[in-house]
């Protein structure tokens, strides 16, 4: 049979990074065809130059057997390609029928739409409510709406960007149904992941990428998690086990009944948030995205003036009032979510980062002068003691790697010698070594009497690091969780908010 | 107060607020897909003394009308140039706009100042003004076209990912922009004044872009606003032809005063600004290749 699409020998550079280097291969029709990859190894680029959305430099792509242009959505759309996004492209404001409408490419009646969508709805299983705002939707709904968007151009071949990374176990279980029953019913999917069990279980094929090169094309039956694996990264990661012992119990840091107050519907309200922290201990909080993970960060931080009930105890001083920068004063160091922007200034030296999230230190100024020779030797230990590959203190944040930068990151405000280290989402992103590395680093800081607290919406990474979990859903905590006898269905239903 | 009076007073009100209307819904239109254009007071400056001049030398109003508008054309389309190819900062490239429009409708008009002419009746722009509110709000709310304005302006990037031409859209919006405040400036010199007098525009492009805002992005709302301030506008004659005892400054104050106190009331609601302004207002889109 003639494969649906070809790739043929497509090359794209970017400044610095070859994103696709002669990738070539095939995906036959009516198949689950996966891309495995690091982050960084260029599969979201290659799904995007069939999307029409990147152009390449070279090469081009057959589709059933014809050679194809494709370089806009629009054109790809006419082709029969449909993508469901990493981050989903809806429009927060409008409501579903206006995000359904405005994904098809023909014109179309509301009543038209309904009956239409409804069909699809009742056949996969969907339920969506089509007056309701996408700013009211669950992450699980919103992805249901691009979907049934997609379908609704009756598309041949859909790619999906990384769809799992937002869902609970339970919503992977239903997504990965409806997906077999689209390819039955004669589709394409093209599924991306770096998660090696979904791809066992739910691909015909993969099609494994490695810097922009690909490095295998192998039928899925025929492999394991293990072997993906060592053929994606090209080396074995040695898993990082937590020594599961606390050697402290004091309390650190306890939240008292916290509750926060935004009328913002675009934010989660935290909702009587109770937990102790131990001295040395790791605490993971898993979840969702979008489940009050941001404003747990916010009233933690205080950044933004988030207006909260509850207390804040440090150290058994009441630290709800404080700002920021007297938090840092107090020996609580913190690693947000966004690398780029937030944590760094992507325009300024590795130096003059370091001292932009250590101002309450007084050995980096001289009065109001930059001691640079203080904040230079301190960025220099950094990147020493942290593995952090640049060749110097003064090239700019935004030139390091999302690997390299977080390693910078962290490395900062773990040389500050705190007592309580807060992260969110410390390995987002990154590549397998930075994160093995980090991981490694964190526990390390444990042992030696740091108290850390780990926001992630990364559940492996949160059970292999943490001493206990908790689950953020729609502002509510459940109760902790031990990892070493930890029930991962109990842990599964906890994300589902099915508290107990 | 007799009725002939009130009626009079609306009369005044009606044809004193139309401009407002006019510029304040090209805005909205603009600022809906996502563009922040400040440069309404020069591009109204511009239409007025384009319209006004070549009624001058034609004494044709149609002339007068189509060069009006074509000057709209040009500055708005040298706008969206600079701030969607060339992605300069929209907020001082309307600032530029502005003082542009100030220096060179003035440097135009030089030697027509105080010229007498015949005015156009306003009553036609009166009611294609109405009309527009009404157009432009079943445009918004009802058509596929509408809709692709609000989502362009909403998350332009999801826009393109669905195969939608972002720079397209924002050029048209820009320039529909550009001609309504054109129309307007040409509705003050030909039928409003009927005159040409440099800087005429006296502000009213700063309080048709605070409407926008004041009527959260909604074209009835707008008309609303747009005789709120007319009437307020109006009232400072009224009061002082009733004889109230104030400084005439104070009088000539009020409707900036009153604009003033409006945006100041609604900038305090953060969390409603937040929720009804166009979320890729004022941010560059820059296209990925």
């Amino acid at each position: 049979m003639q494969p649906i699409v070809e790739f043929q020998n497509i090359n794209k550079e970017y400044p610095g990074v070859v994103a696709n280097n002669n990738v070539s291969f095939k995906i036959k029709r009516q198949t689950i065809h996966a891309i495995l990859g690091e982050n960084g190894a260029g599969k979201s680029t290659l799904v995007k130059i069939l999307y029409g959305h990147v152009k390449p430099d070279k090469g081009q792509i057959i589709i059933n057997s014809d050679l194809a242009t494709i370089n806009s959505p629009t054109t790809a759309q006419s082709l029969g390609i449909n993508m469901v996004f990493q981050h989903f492209s809806l429009f927060e404001s409008l409501t579903v029928a206006e995000n359904l409408i405005l994904g098809m490419s023909e014109k179309i009646s509301l009543s038209k739409l309904k009956s239409k969508s409804e069909t699809i709805c009742n056949k996969y299983g969907f339920n969506l409510n089509l007056n309701s705002p996408i700013s009211a939707l669950s992450v699980g709904q919103r992805q249901s709406v691009e979907i049934v968007r997609s379908l609704l151009n009756n598309p041949e071949i859909l790619i999906m960007d990384e769809p799992t990374s937002v869902l609970t176990p339970e919503e992977i279980k239903k997504l990965f149904k409806i997906i077999k029953k689209l390819v039955a019913d004669g589709l394409t999917v093209i599924f991306i992941s770096h998660k090696l069990d979904e791809i066992i279980n739910l691909s015909d094929h993969v099609t494994i990428m490695r810097n922009g090169k690909v490095v295998s094309n192998l039928t899925t039956k025929n492999e394991d998690p293990e072997s993906l694996g060592y053929k994606m990264l090209g080396y074995k990661v040695s898993k990082t086990k937590q020594i599961n012992n606390i050697n402290y119990s004091e309390d650190v840091l306890s939240l008292n009944n916290l509750s926060s107050y935004s009328q913002d519907p675009f934010t989660t309200n935290l909702n009587k948030i109770n937990f102790k922290l131990k001295k040395g201990q790791i605490f993971g909080i898993a979840g969702v995205a979008g489940n009050g993970q941001k404003e747990l960060m916010e009233v933690l931080l205080n950044e933004n003036d988030l207006e909260f009930n509850g207390n804040i105890i440090f150290k058994n001083i009441n630290i709800n009032k404080l700002s920021t920068f007297q938090r840092k004063s107090l020996s609580i160091s913190y690693v947000t979510e966004q690398r780029l922007g937030h944590s760094a200034v992507p325009e300024m030296s590795l130096s003059e980062n370091i001292l932009l999230s250590m101002n309450h230190k007084t050995e980096f100024k001289r009065g109001d002068f930059i001691n640079f020779d203080t904040i230079n030797s301190y960025a220099n230990d950094v990147i020493k003691n942290f593995n952090v590959d640049t060749p110097s203190f003064n090239v700019k944040a935004g030139k390091l790697s999302g690997g390299n930068l977080q390693k910078f990151i962290i490395g900062r405000e773990i040389m500050s010698n705190p007592e309580l280290l807060i992260l969110s989402q410390p390995t987002w992103g990154i590549d397998a070594g930075s994160e093995a590395f980090i991981k490694k680093s964190l526990i390390e800081l444990s042992q030696r009497g740091v108290s850390i607290i780990i926001i992630s919406h990364d559940l492996d990474e949160l059970l292999e690091v943490c001493h206990n979990i908790s689950v953020l859903y729609e502002g509510s905590l459940s109760k902790s969780l031990n990892v070493e006898n930890i029930d991962i269905s109990k842990l599964g239903k906890y994300m589902g908010g099915l508290f107990d | 107060m007799n009725l002939d009076l009130i009626i009079g007073i609306l009369n005044i009100v009606l044809i004193s607020t139309t401009p407002l209307v006019l510029a304040g819904i090209g805005e909205l239109v603009t600022e809906k897909s996502g563009v922040l254009n400040l440069g309404l007071e020069g591009l109204m400056l511009m239409g007025a003394v384009t319209g006004f001049v070549t009624l001058v030398l034609t004494g044709n109003y149609f002339f007068s009308l189509f060069f009006s508008i074509i000057s709209g054309i040009i500055l708005s389309g040298i706008f969206a140039f600079l701030v969607l190819n060339l992605m300069t900062n929209q907020i001082a490239t309307g600032l530029a706009l502005t003082i542009f429009g100030i220096g060179l409708s003035a440097m135009i008009g030089k030697n027509f100042s105080g010229t007498p002419i015949d005015g156009l009746s306003p009553y036609y722009l009166i009611i294609f003004s109405f009309l527009l509110v009404f157009f432009v709000s079943y445009f918004l709310s009802k058509t596929k076209s509408g809709l692709i304005v609000r989502a362009v302006g909403e998350n332009h990037n999801s826009a393109y990912a669905l195969g939608y031409n972002v720079i397209k859209t924002r050029y048209l919006t820009i320039i529909f922009g550009g001609v309504m405040s054109s129309l307007a400036g040409f509705y003050i010199s030909v039928c409003y004044a009927p005159m040409w007098q440099e800087g005429m525009i006296a502000g009213r492009g700063w309080i048709a872009l605070a409407l926008v805002v004041f009527a959260t992005w909604k074209p009835w709302r707008l008309l609303v606003g747009a005789y709120i301030f007319g009437g307020v506008a109006i009232m400072q004659m009224n009061l002082q032809a009733f004889g109230v005892k104030l400084p005439g400054q104070f009088f000539n104050m009020m409707p900036y005063l009153a604009t003033l106190i409006v945006l100041v009331f609604i900038s305090s609601n953060k969390i409603r600004l937040k929720l009804s302004a166009p979320s890729c207002l004022n941010i560059p889109y820059e296209k990925n290749s």
